[in-house]
């Protein structure tokens, strides 16, 4: 056996491992942590989305709210307005993110660096205004709700807290397999190639915009599917998730977790939302945890959690 | 009231915010030109000049020695930037300097002192507006012409011709006509330092060639420290000169960013001709537009209108090729 086979059939073992260890929680958490730990597989799975484009491509996108929100309007809207079932409105969410992310894509990747951040910025910016200007139909700021009786999943009531961990598990068990195999194949590999080496890659053949807009439909669909998943699992549509804060959220989680790890997203969603839950109980200035947090990880430990493990300590960890 | 007179009236409220403008974005394209820093951060350092001016104005205005009313706002325009870049020397210092000036990195960082910095005025200044009182507010009325047809009116037969008159609610400050100054004022100054003097050649040496700067014996960290200090300052002054205006808010440093940066976008990045030229094409538009359409509309499309300039047009639609 070659220690590439070794060192797969490792990673399979601890992220099969994880999603047990989550399944087999939701039997001694409390209540109120049963709730948030429902919310952080979701939230995990966005930020999962995010981390193929930035952590595996490396491209720093600062707009991914829009395919988040492009997956809950997505959903909302179809339901909402439409009156479609819950089924059918989770696809046309996930398909929501999948055409905003080909949208932007094809336009953002003329650019590079600095200038991808403020164009990836200002669509979600756009987006954003775009949802407040049509409050008629999203009801803006304010948002609305989805009726606990259409909360109802192939015949699961969302409403109920078991289910709906249950639904997020699942969810967060599909992503973490589709990752996993993603970035052991040959497209992640190259995509890999393009964050260490773009120029080489080019060289070698490979038609870098191509991976990178695929890179960057896979990485949208992903925070789409999470963004439809969390109206739908909680029941709440609003322009508040569309906000330039939830395009810092999941660069945050993944920066703590650890860019280019499948577990990092998880490690770090974890992390961050235990830290502004339990300091939003001493201050309204919650988010100062957010800002201090992106400045001492830029300077001390680019590499995240799971990266810092992986460099020290476990160098299989995918 | 026709039409003339609400152009009028906004041009004068676009030629305000046009000046507040070109004073940060100014700041956010040196920063960017000398160092290649992309400071998210720099909106705060315009809510702090602000928030420090109320600040120093409620202390410096109930003491009995300055009880004259332009006391407080003269302390707050000469103490409040300088605090502001104080603070953004030393961020410099502790924060961006030990990432090497890395791109993308700082951006990160800097989106990270954009918080830290928003919530500590929110924590110390709490949540709500305050207003500064400006040194002299006369109100200053408009004429506007209007055509008068001739013929038999009540005062007997007249001439027709155009006429003078002072349209209802047409009117404007000498406030506000001061910010307009003031900020063409300090521009020119900046360009003359820039251009004329050996501050202004260590600067644009270290934005040409930093390394090369370097082996001359430039001391590049200190002039780093220098720009983004006045970067910051400038940013600060604008937050002073608009207080008076408009409230200070822990929040209300994000529009101004924004709008600066689509300046700076669309002026070219590090151009100061392109970027005075863009922020009065973006603050004219936005007051006339906002007049006459829904402001989130026209935000709508000063967003778009930018990342399509970033797409199709990277060196701005004023700049010159890049080197």
């Amino acid at each position: 056996m070659t220690v590439l086979q070794t060192a797969r059939q490792k990673s399979w073992g601890l992220h099969l491992g994880v999603i047990a260890l989550l399944f087999l929680l939701q039997f001694v958490l409390p209540e109120y942590h049963h709730g948030n730990f429902s919310r952080i597989m979701v939230l995990a799975c966005f930020a999962m989305g995010y981390n193929i484009l930035f952590g595996y491509t490396g491209m720093l996108s600062l707009g991914h709210a829009l395919f988040f929100a492009a997956g809950l309007y997505g959903m909302g809207m179809s339901m909402h307005h439409l009156g479609w079932p819950a089924e059918a409105a989770l696809l046309a969410g996930g398909i929501a993110g999948v055409v905003a992310a080909f949208g932007v894509g094809v336009l953002a990747l003329r650019t590079t660096g600095v200038a991808f951040m403020i164009v990836t910025l200002m669509f979600a910016q756009a987006g954003y205004l775009t949802i407040l200007y049509f409050g008629d139909y999203t009801r803006g700021d304010e948002g609305f709700v989805i009726a606990a009786a259409e909360r109802i999943f192939l015949g699961f009531e969302l409403t109920d807290p078991s289910f709906r961990y249950g639904a997020a598990l699942i969810l967060f068990a599909v992503m973490v397999v589709v990752t996993l195999r993603l970035v052991q194949s040959g497209f992640g590999h190259v995509l890999v190639a393009i964050r260490e080496n773009e120029e080489r890659t080019r060289m070698l053949g490979y038609d870098i915009q191509r991976h990178k807009l695929i890179a960057m439909v896979i990485s949208g669909g992903m925070a789409g599917l999470a963004g439809a998943a969390y109206g739908l699992l909680f029941g709440y549509v609003g322009a508040s998730f569309a906000s330039v804060q939830y395009s810092i959220f999941p660069l945050l989680w993944v920066l703590l977790g650890g860019a280019g790890t499948v577990l990092g997203p998880l490690i770090g969603t974890l992390f961050m939302f235990y830290l502004i839950d339990w300091s939003s109980d001493i201050t309204t200035a919650y988010m100062l945890i957010a800002g201090v947090a992106l400045v001492l990880l830029t300077l001390f430990a680019p590499q995240g959690l799971a990266g810092t493990l992986r460099q020290k300590l476990v160098r299989w960890l995918p | 009231m026709e039409l003339g007179p609400y152009l009028i009236l906004g041009l004068l409220e676009g030629l305000v915010t046009a000046a507040v403008l070109a004073l940060m974005a100014l700041g956010l394209s040196l920063v960017f030109g000398v160092m290649r820093v992309v400071n998210v951060a720099h909106g705060e350092f315009f809510m702090i000049g602000a928030v420090l001016a109320w600040w120093i104005a409620d202390a410096v205005g109930s003491h009995p020695a300055f009880a004259f009313p332009a006391a407080g706002f003269m302390a707050a325009i000469l103490i409040a930037p300088v605090l502001t870049a104080m603070l953004a020397m030393a961020a410099d210092q502790l924060v961006l300097k030990r990432l090497d000036y890395d791109p993308e990195r700082t951006i990160v960082a800097t989106i990270g002192l954009l918080y830290i910095i928003q919530q500590v005025t929110l924590m110390s200044f709490g949540p709500d507006a305050r207003p500064v009182e400006a040194p002299f507010n006369h109100r200053l009325p408009i004429p506007f012409v209007e055509w008068r047809a001739g013929g038999l009116q009540a005062g007997g037969l007249q001439d027709g011709g155009w006429q003078l008159y002072w349209p209802w609610g047409l009117g404007t400050t000498s406030y506000k006509l001061f910010v307009i100054m003031a900020a063409a004022v300090l521009i020119t100054l900046i360009w003359l330092v820039l251009t004329r003097t050996r501050a202004g050649l260590v600067m644009r040496a270290t934005r040409i060639d930093r390394d090369m700067a370097q082996a001359f014996g430039i001391p590049v960290g200190r002039v780093y420290a220098a720009v983004f200090g006045l970067g910051a300052g400038l940013a600060a002054l604008a937050g002073v000169l608009i207080v008076p205006i408009q409230q200070a808010h822990y929040l209300m440093g994000h529009d101004p960013l924004l709008l600066s940066f689509i300046v700076v976008i669309i002026g070219g990045l590090g151009s100061l001709p392109g970027t005075v030229v863009a922020a009065l094409l973006i603050g004219v538009g936005d007051g006339l537009i906002s007049v006459f359409f829904s402001p989130t509309l026209a935000k709508i499309i000063a967003t778009l209108g930018v990342a399509f300039v970033l797409i199709f047009r990277p060196e701005g639609l004023f700049g010159g090729r890049r080197q």
